[in-house]
């Protein structure tokens, strides 16, 4: 399988362990990348606040991007994923053929045009749908049977439903529990998993959005959690960064290391937890690590 | 079809703590709406079983409530569908407000916030003798908005107020873009500074939920992020949020990807002394945070790159901000 990635500014950024996590799994996996070089940032939300017009043209650049190449789009982040999504819907809505050639007009000096046939999708879905639940577990070389995993959506990959298809998709709503079974872990439901982490009001009311932290690594410490496992390197940021802050303010003995979804895939492949990045987190991921050296081998 | 209804209940008569679920078994037929499956269970079942109902058409906005999790109205949620997504359907009250008895909430919170932002027309001069005169178009573009039904179910699935219950919420919010966006009202710049303030537009986390949950389309947060581009627009730019906002766009347009470290430090003002001032303690609290991301090679590269085509962005940005 080929695809246009798509890597977001953040798996560069500030959760550097993300972007080689994900080429070796990728690798591993058999899925080439073709990275989309000049693609810019979805917008996240914040540019569309002001604009949503600018934000849709600059997602179209992208999608115009991977329709040259003829190829999906690959996501890493439950936001970009989200915000491309909803773009996407709006630029290829039949009603309304003629905002795609107003966006196309901004494309024009640059040599692009969408024609709206692109297809965005997350890796999690890339691997419970195009790969299948089954044929992943035939990859996996580790069976983490020791680990009781939470998942964590991460808003935009579960919210608004219009741009998901989940309709079509119905696996979409259940996709990370999936992954998490496959690996042979344990899922630790919470009502919390398609809640927010707090990141966007980090900036603006940290008390508030560390406490979204608190409530949610604290709410699975309790069921019993290991570990959280994230599709968004955004809710890793937070539920990972902040945690000990989140610890302070909410006066919990919180201690729950945060996965990205590739690591937590990169485990049962065979890589180590230092081949993953594990120890670039902020919450020591010790535990974990000595559960995945220990686990049966598939 | 038979099925089984998990429902959360709370007698405060028998004991304050009385928090427990039941488990009702009936007989559905198709067209059931969770509502029609707990009337049945009050009117031949447990005539104890508080509920708030009463048109049963979408209308009134009395039922509101959480199945399997989500609140939504209870007279539009099918049972059956409710079967095929989830299995099983497990009802509670509304959520972020205090419960009064099984599924009853006290709306009192909502109400006060509602009031809170004004929700009616104000004018600066004399009121007009006749009626207020609008321009047709006005009134069709506040047509979303005023379909608000007031039934709570945004309030009940705000994922800020779970944390934060003086937030005035998505619905006091999308009332407030109401009166902002009809001509009639003169009160703009007094509504503005008010949301403004901390409990205002900046505090809403941008979720999602309420877009989600709102059974009347009226997308609460698109217009909480509209009145923040207003404010913004009058010059209110004195807050972290509108400088988050600017700086990120700024970014944007100058590199193409984002660079955290300068998003960090144009939303905290940190080359500008009295905003860096009145952000002393968050600048001072991210001291630990950059320590640890630094000691973990954790932090995001000093130098950031501009992406190839980047001169295209800047007049992407540069048109469509003429």
């Amino acid at each position: 399988m080929k695809v246009a990635f798509y890597p977001g500014c953040v798996s560069k950024g500030g959760c550097p362990e993300l972007y080689p996590a994900t080429l070796k799994i990728c690798e591993k996996l058999g899925i080439e990348l073709d990275e989309l070089e000049g693609a810019s940032c979805t917008g996240s939300g914040v540019l569309q606040e002001k604009d949503r017009l600018l934000g849709d043209v600059l997602n179209a650049r992208t999608f115009a991007m991977a329709e040259q190449k003829n190829l999906p789009i690959m996501t890493i982040c439950s936001t970009c994923q989200g915000v491309m999504a909803q773009a996407n819907k709006r630029l290829t809505d039949s009603d309304h053929p003629e905002y795609l050639e107003q966006v196309n007009s901004f494309l024009k000096e640059e040599g692009l045009e969408y024609k709206g046939t692109t297809v965005i999708k997350h890796i999690l879905w890339i691997l419970v749908e195009d790969f299948g639940v089954d044929k992943v577990k035939t990859l996996f070389v580790r069976q983490l049977t020791d680990l009781k995993i939470a998942p964590f959506y991460g808003c935009y990959i579960v919210r608004p439903s219009w741009a998901l298809d989940f309709e079509d998709n119905p696996d979409r709503q259940q996709s990370l529990e999936m992954l998490i079974e496959a690996v042979g872990a344990t899922v630790v439901d919470f009502d919390g998993k398609t809640r927010c982490c707090g990141f966007p009001l980090l900036t603006i009311n940290e008390k508030n959005s560390v406490s979204m932290v608190a409530k949610h690594t604290s709410t699975v410490q309790e069921l019993g959690a290991d570990a959280m496992v994230t599709p968004c390197p955004l809710c890793h940021l937070n539920l990972d960064g902040y945690q000990p802050k989140a610890r302070k303010q909410s006066g919990v003995s919180i201690h729950m290391p945060i996965l990205h979804l590739p690591q937590l895939i990169g485990l049962a492949l065979g890589f180590s937890p230092t081949e993953m990045g594990l120890q670039r987190h902020i919450v020591s991921t010790e535990a974990i690590n000595k559960a995945v050296m220990e686990s049966n081998p598939v | 079809m038979k099925v089984k209804l998990d429902v959360g209940r709370y007698n405060p008569e028998a004991d304050e703590n009385n928090h427990f679920r039941e488990e009702f078994e009936l007989e559905v037929e198709d067209h059931f709406t969770v509502l029609d499956a707990l009337m049945q269970i009050r009117d031949y079942e447990d005539p104890s079983l508080a509920m708030r109902c009463s048109c049963r058409a979408s209308i009134c906005g009395s039922c509101a409530m959480k199945v399997n999790g989500t609140s939504g109205l209870a007279c539009n949620t099918k049972i059956i569908d409710v079967i095929r997504k989830d299995g099983s359907v497990k009802v509670d009250p509304a959520g972020n407000l205090p419960v009064v008895k099984d599924l009853v909430v006290d709306m009192q919170p909502f109400w006060n916030k509602m009031r809170e932002i004004k929700p009616y027309i104000q004018v600066k001069g004399p009121e007009p003798e006749a009626e207020y005169i609008a321009p047709q178009q006005s009134m069709l573009d506040l047509v979303g908005a005023v379909g608000c039904i007031m039934c709570g179910a945004c309030y009940s699935d705000c994922t800020v107020l779970e944390v934060d219950n003086n937030f005035l919420g998505p619905a006091a919010l999308a009332k407030a873009s109401r009166f902002i966006d009809d001509p009639r009202d003169e009160m703009d710049a007094e509504r503005f500074a008010q949301l403004n303030q901390y409990t205002g537009v900046w505090d809403c986390t941008r979720c999602m939920a309420c877009v989600e949950v709102c059974p009347k389309g009226v997308f609460p947060m698109d217009r909480i992020m509209s009145i923040r581009d207003k404010i913004m627009n009058a010059g209110m730019k004195n807050t972290n949020g509108a400088r988050h906002a600017e700086g990120f766009a700024s970014i944007i347009k100058n590199y193409g990807t984002l660079d955290e470290t300068q998003l960090v430090i144009k939303t905290f003002g940190v080359f500008n002394p009295i905003v860096a001032l009145s952000n002393i303690k968050s600048l001072f609290g991210l001291l630990p945070v950059a320590f640890r991301a630094f000691r973990k090679k954790k932090l995001p590269p000093i130098f950031h790159h501009k992406i190839v085509g980047v001169a295209f962005i800047k007049k992407i940005f540069k048109k469509l901000e003429a």
